[in-house]
């Protein structure tokens, strides 16, 4: 990518980043008192991840079938609250699998 | 050396280790989508972010607006704000402003999660330990991933595309289990990014503005639904 175009970009996210982290522990320092607000803000990342992986995921691997296969490893392990690595090692493993079962058929 | 800043350390390198295999996987996948080597480190060593990264470089490729960079990486990242909040009231007195603009730079999930489990207060010399070795993973993981996934096999590269979808699945799905408020709200935000991909028409919001509005409106129909599930999720 031309550099010209990247380092916009790379200050507006590592800005935005930043400040987001930045600020409220130096300047807004205080509790937030809604609850709406609070159980808002709590939400966030789940509603966030959960939007980013699905449909993405299916198209992942650049095969459907695998993928599928990757998802539901992946499902099952983290459903039994198994750890990031684990989870994430295990669905390339289901998939690098399914790849070389496809090509044996 | 200072034993609180080697106590950090040893705490950091578990995540350290974690990140490397993840940002392995973005550094691939950036070089994949037309960044240079150089270009994926920087964004690792700037950002310090899985979901954040990922979601930029769909942006970056497409030529989207800053407008549309910065309103994606504050809803992807707003999190962290609560995550600052929170440790905020767990730093001691060696916690200046100065120290904390900059461990400010490194509080990401998982660091935060560490800190914020020590008992009482956490310094200076601790948290710069702590920060260390998962900045290092995920600048190392990124250049390796970036200067070597291309040597990688066809197939391990596409195996290794679902690394990062993986490591989402196991942060979402373990407290959207246990917590009826996180399941609802996952399920709504799967349901809504469904419709933006297939609905004709809906089909046409480019990739920021769909993270922004599934994010936006599934926390908050959870946080109308269950105003009270705050202190559970």
């Amino acid at each position: 990518m031309k550099w010209n175009v990247f380092l916009p970009y790379l200050l507006v996210t590592a800005g935005v980043t930043y400040l987001i982290r930045m600020l409220p522990l130096t300047i807004f320092r205080r509790e937030i008192k809604s609850r709406f607000v609070r159980s808002f803000l709590a939400y966030i990342p789940y509603a966030v991840l959960g939007a980013m992986t699905f449909p993405d995921v299916f198209y992942s691997t650049g095969d459907l079938r695998t993928a599928v296969c990757g998802v539901a490893v992946a499902v099952l392990l983290a459903w039994r609250g198994r750890s990031l690595l684990t989870v994430a090692v295990a669905a390339c493993c289901a998939v690098a699998l399914a790849q070389g079962f496809l090509l044996l058929i | 050396m200072n034993k609180a800043f080697r106590r950090g350390i040893r705490h950091g390198v578990p995540i350290g280790l974690g990140y490397l295999s993840v940002s392995f996987a973005f550094g691939m996948k950036a070089v994949g989508d037309g960044l240079t080597v150089l270009q994926a480190v920087l964004i690792s060593m700037t950002n310090l972010t899985s979901a954040g990264q990922i979601a930029a470089l769909p942006l970056m490729v497409s030529g989207a607006s800053l407008a549309e960079m910065a309103l994606t990486q504050l809803t992807i990242n707003l999190r962290y704000a609560l995550m600052s909040l929170s440790l905020g009231r767990k730093l001691d007195e060696t916690m200046g402003t100065p120290q904390r603009l900059i461990f400010s730079f490194a509080n990401t999930d998982e660091i935060f999660a560490v800190a914020s489990s020590q008992q009482g207060k956490v310094g200076k010399f601790y948290l710069y330990g702590l920060m260390l070795t998962p900045w290092i993973g995920w600048s190392l993981g990124t250049l390796l991933g970036a200067a070597a996934g291309t040597l990688l096999p066809a197939f391990v590269r596409s195996a290794l595309g679902i690394a990062i979808y993986g490591m989402f699945l196991a942060i979402i799905l373990p407290p959207a289990r246990k917590r009826r408020p996180v399941r609802f709200v996952v399920l709504a935000a799967v349901a809504m990014s469904l419709c933006f991909r297939y609905i004709p028409g809906l089909n046409t919001v480019s990739s920021g503005f769909v993270i922004i509005i599934c994010g936006v409106a599934a926390a908050a129909l959870g946080a109308w639904r269950f105003p009270a599930g705050e202190d559970a999720a």
